[in-house]
């Protein structure tokens, strides 16, 4: 098994989730869409969820972006309070 | 120019090279709107006065609540019932009287954001819900407009400049690059129902006058291209760099040709209509069915010209009265103060399935002191 991803969460999917961050495993070259299936698996409420935004290094992700388990990865949800 | 009062006032930001008098005086010319007075437009509001932003707009259709004060610091525990926008800029006067306030105490709707939006240089976002968010950003995309979003949740903000003039000439990511769709409500819980730290909109807010400044002088690197995340709790930031997506423009107009739909409520529920519009309205000869719902020894003291009346408690009772208000055009429903109207535009609304009234803000009463000082008040 190679190294877990680790995934930073913030706003809402910190509450569906009850934790600040993840280690998620991945097979070899998966892809931002792969990990969000993995991730509505393990947590079906993320699913509820239609837009988030995926962070990878500090950089807007599209969903075909090949991760690597160095990667910083971050899940941004909107956020409606002022 | 200056004013030697102006130079007095400002001195701090006149010393800092970068910003200097030509720094002010762009402040000073520059109109910004800023939607929500709530807790993070109440730091916007407080330091742009503070900074000398010569025209500074403030929507909110809300008044003061006591669980506003935890958070809201422009307010007093004698400030609740009172509409914010009108309190807001009663405040922010005293603070700077030489800038020029407009309060506008209505919500930001489908019918009034882009002639809102049009009118200032730059809007800023601190409203608590998506529907003004989502509006505010395909108005300002359509109209070419820069916005500086901030949101909260619990103990963490976001803040971005979207739909910015970049140097290249383009214009910078919009927030339907970051978050296409418009999410509901019930998939994002807003403070009101999760709780919210009172520092954090002060600091997300603070944040985004921060950003405003920098837009309007070019000082520094604004967050044109980026979108700041910051957790109170650790202390961790992160700024995420974004990407303008190539149809930014097209999904800001599907945003707002779908809002036009007839089957969409929002637009169908009744809105709220001031004295001032109104006027105009009936003065370019629209043809607006005016409802009285006070009783008759009301109408006899004062009535608008050509209104009908049909008292409160006759509207429920028959439906021959109903019949007399028409579907085809618009239909203003008013009484002494704007509650009473309220509650009918609501009943007709929702059980008469009327889509074309609107609620007159402040009742006859506004309308006497606002258009015909000559009309008889009680």
């Amino acid at each position: 098994m190679n190294n877990p991803h680790n995934v930073l969460l913030f706003g809402i999917t910190r509450d569906l989730v009850g934790q600040n961050r993840l280690a998620v495993q991945l097979p070899d070259n998966s892809r931002v869409a792969d990990l969000m299936t993995v991730l509505h698996q393990q947590y079906p409420t993320l699913a509820g969820i239609q837009s988030i935004l995926v962070a990878v290094n500090s950089e807007y992700a599209d969903a075909d972006q090949i991760l690597s388990p160095t990667d910083e990865i971050a899940l941004i949800p909107p956020v409606s309070g002022g | 120019m200056l004013t030697p009062s102006e130079q007095t006032r400002y001195q701090k930001h006149l010393k800092l090279p970068e910003w200097g008098v030509e720094g002010q005086l762009v402040v000073k010319n520059a109109s910004v709107l800023v939607v929500g007075a709530g807790g993070l437009g109440c730091p916007v509001l407080l330091y742009l006065t503070a900074a000398g932003v010569g025209r500074i707009g403030v929507v909110d259709p809300d008044v003061v609540d006591l669980s506003n004060l935890q958070r809201q610091v422009l307010y007093t525990t004698g400030d609740v019932g009172q509409p914010k926008a009108k309190v807001a800029v009663g405040h922010l006067q005293r603070i700077n009287p030489e800038l020029r306030f407009d309060a506008h105490v209505q919500a930001l709707d489908a019918g009034n954001a882009r002639a809102l939006i049009n009118a200032y240089d730059v809007v800023i976002d601190c409203t608590d819900n998506f529907g003004v968010r989502y509006l505010i950003n395909d108005h300002c995309v359509t109209l070419d407009k820069p916005f500086v979003y901030g949101a909260i949740h619990r103990y963490e903000g976001q803040v971005a400049i979207f739909n910015a003039p970049l140097p290249s000439g383009d214009r910078g990511p919009t927030y339907r690059c970051v978050f296409p769709e418009e999410p509901s409500q019930m998939e994002i819980p807003n403070c009101a129902e999760t709780g919210v730290l009172g520092v954090l909109p002060g600091v997300i807010g603070t944040y985004q006058a921060t950003e405003v400044l920098k837009l309007l002088t070019g000082i520094g690197e604004p967050l044109t291209e980026k979108l700041l995340i910051t957790d109170l709790l650790t202390h961790s930031s992160q700024t995420i760099r974004l990407r303008r997506r190539a149809d930014a423009y097209e999904l800001a107009t599907a945003g707002l040709a779908k809002r036009t739909l007839p089957a969409k409520s929002a637009t169908e529920a009744p809105k709220l209509i001031n004295a001032r519009e109104l006027a105009d309205r009936l003065a370019q000869g629209e043809d607006i069915f005016l409802l009285d719902v006070r009783e008759r020894e009301e109408y006899d003291l004062c009535h608008l010209d050509g209104a009908v009346l049909i008292p409160v408690g006759l509207i429920a009772a028959t439906s021959s009265n109903r019949k007399r208000i028409p579907t085809d055009r618009p239909v203003v429903v008013y009484c002494h103060h704007g509650i009473r109207s309220a509650n009918v535009a609501n009943y007709l609304y929702t059980q008469g399935g009327y889509t074309n009234l609107y609620n007159l803000e402040g009742g006859i009463h506004a309308w006497a002191q606002q258009i015909e000082p000559e009309m008889a008040t009680y």
